[in-house]
């Protein structure tokens, strides 16, 4: 019987050959993830009211990415517990402010196409890009995860997303995610299993599709798939996972003939695309908002601040300066990724242009600790824009691309990276 | 499910997690981040809501993050139901998870702010005596309802492994 990724990929965690949609099946967990904020602090009281102890520490990633570093005596006690934690419950997995989970996950060859992952926390979709069944969990259910081992799912409707043709210069995963976004709503995937596809999608890089998987959250997805082909493989032999672990990594793929509900787009017709405040769903093409005037251009978060986001905006800040009264703020995704950022001469261009480049953690997108300052007008290349998020509630977040930020900084304005390329 | 009749407070669409627990305050205590639930959208809501109130609001109800304190803060203030055409799945399994009763209804809106509903098993009651469907909840999510929660499950389990 035929059936979709999301379909095989659970079937699978729960021990079944086959799985229909709608049924309501018990998986077994390969991998829990989940981070300072959501992590330690919650679970730790919690275990210890019960009096159980967690499943499989080798299957459990903590990653210290949201409070990191430590604005205050508040934060400071919050990363110490998560710290104290990791020793306490011999985690062999703890990854320390050395980038955002979702980017440091599949960093660290954590994440392999078949897997059945949950993480505490809503961007966690960004492993399907690794065709891994990848959803975020609060923490009480985390807590049910790490007794148990196990997750209840309902095997979701699949639709997918098949992009045609080949993307303009400057116009990437970012714009397309913002596009669909602006089409079906943030809450248009209904919690069902979105899976992209098409020759568009199947030519970008991990990092890009990584983008796309990232903001199926703002779709209102429970996961973003992607099905696992070369790219795939070749990724995650750099990161060291072994060859014999992927065998059978192209088998996670949907059949031809699965049903789903298919919905198509031409790449080469997408321009840059901006969300006006306060929703990603307000987004437009960038002609609708050119010459808004811009106190703060942003790159950072698991959504924008990736190794190629930066690469991004160094092709457009090359041997450039930013205009006068706008800053810049770079943080990028991983040290790993800044690290070959610097390797390459990244790094070095975004500082020449006028960045100030900030840690490899979450920052101002999860607006738990440094913000923007009252009424200021950013362009950012983060994923959410609601209101009071990003700082007082009279601050105007647009979202957009890396490309489109670094355009924007450049005149001080949003601006077409187009005319700049 | 009872009887009782329960004040609405009625909000608009798109009710996300930061309005209901705001980042500036996630490094703190359940509390803390109650007195800021929904302060943006309704600032009187924190300080003038009373155990038993329910939440009407429209679509997409708790997009965003995958913080369950956004829920947490509904049930440290005492509201009974969440009563919504639809709801973000992520949330929808947050607040089963603590216990909060969420009610899928495509008619939501058509309830007043400051209007008295009952929670009937069959519908939500207006003052008026029309009866608004909502969608069937699975038994399992009931349980967890009628527990107060995952938490108090798990304890029941462990109690149970104990005595086995």
């Amino acid at each position: 019987m035929s059936q979709t990724l999301a379909q095989k990929l659970i079937a699978r965690a729960s021990g079944r050959s086959h799985v229909a949609v709608g049924d309501l099946v018990t998986c077994k967990v390969d991998l829990a993830m989940f981070h300072d904020s959501s992590g330690p602090r919650r679970l730790k009281p919690m275990l210890k009211e019960l009096g159980a102890k967690i499943w499989d520490p080798s299957k459990v990633v903590l990653v210290m990415d949201h409070y990191v570093p430590a604005q205050d005596a508040d934060a400071m006690q919050i990363v110490q517990i998560a710290r104290d934690t990791a020793k306490e419950w011999k985690l062999p997995n703890v990854i320390d402010s050395e980038g955002i989970c979702h980017v440091v996950l599949p960093e660290r060859g954590h994440l392999r196409p078949g897997m059945m992952c949950v993480g505490g926390d809503s961007h966690s979709p960004t492993g399907g890009a690794f065709a891994t069944y990848m959803f975020g969990i609060g923490a009480t259910e985390m807590l049910g995860v790490v007794v148990t081992g196990e997750i209840w799912v309902q095997v979701p409707k699949t639709i997918r997303m098949l992009w045609s043709g080949r993307l303009q210069q400057g116009v990437c995963a970012k714009d397309m995610m913002l596009h669909m976004i602006a089409r079906f709503g943030m809450n248009g995937g209904h919690y069902q299993a979105v899976e992209f596809g098409g020759e568009a999608v199947m030519a970008l890089g991990m990092q890009e599709r990584m983008t796309l998987s990232n903001m199926s959250a703002e779709l209102g997805a429970q996961v973003g798939l992607i099905a696992a082909d070369d790219v795939t493989s070749a990724y995650l032999q750099s990161v060291g996972v072994k060859q014999k672990e992927l065998q059978h990594a192209s088998d996670w793929q949907g059949d031809q003939d699965a049903i789903s509900d298919d919905f198509h787009f031409v790449a080469s017709n997408l321009s840059p695309q901006v969300a006006a405040p306060h929703s990603p769903a307000n987004t437009k093409p960038v002609d609708e908002f050119v010459n808004v005037p811009l106190d703060v251009a942003y790159i950072g978060a698991c959504t924008g601040a990736k190794l190629e986001d930066l690469r991004a905006a160094a092709q457009v800040l090359r041997g450039q300066k930013i205009a006068k009264g706008i800053r810049l703020m770079v943080a990028p995704a991983s040290a790993r990724d800044q690290a070959q950022a610097e390797r390459e001469g990244v790094m070095q261009i975004l500082r020449d242009a006028g960045a100030q480049v900030l840690a490899n953690s979450c920052g101002a997108c999860a607006g738990y600790g440094a913000t923007f300052e009252d009424k200021a007008t950013v362009i950012s290349s983060t994923a959410r824009n609601f209101k009071g998020r990003m700082g007082p509630a009279s601050v105007q977040v647009y979202l957009a691309s890396p490309w489109t930020v670094a355009a924007s900084a450049l005149r001080g304005r949003i601006s077409d990276v187009r005319e700049f390329l | 499910m009872t009887t009782h009749k329960s004040y609405v407070w009625k909000l608009g669409a798109d009710i996300d997690t930061d309005a209901l627990a705001p980042g500036a305050y996630m490094k703190h205590g359940i509390d803390v981040i109650a007195q800021h639930c929904l302060e943006a959208a309704r600032p009187d809501f924190a300080t003038k809501v009373q155990a038993g109130d329910i939440l009407v609001a429209g679509p997409n109800f708790g997009i965003g993050s995958s913080r369950e304190q956004a829920a947490g803060v509904l049930v440290h203030l005492g509201i009974k139901a969440v009563v919504a055409p639809s709801f973000s799945g992520l949330f929808f399994r947050n607040a089963f998870n603590l216990g909060l009763l969420l009610l899928t209804c495509s008619k939501a809106e058509q309830i007043q702010d400051a209007e008295f509903v009952s929670i009937l098993p069959t519908g939500i009651e207006r003052a008026d005596g029309d009866l608004l469907p909502f969608q069937p909840i699975p038994d399992f999510l009931m349980r967890l309802v009628h527990a107060g929660g995952l938490m108090n499950v798990l304890k029941l389990r462990s109690l149970e492994k104990l005595h086995a």
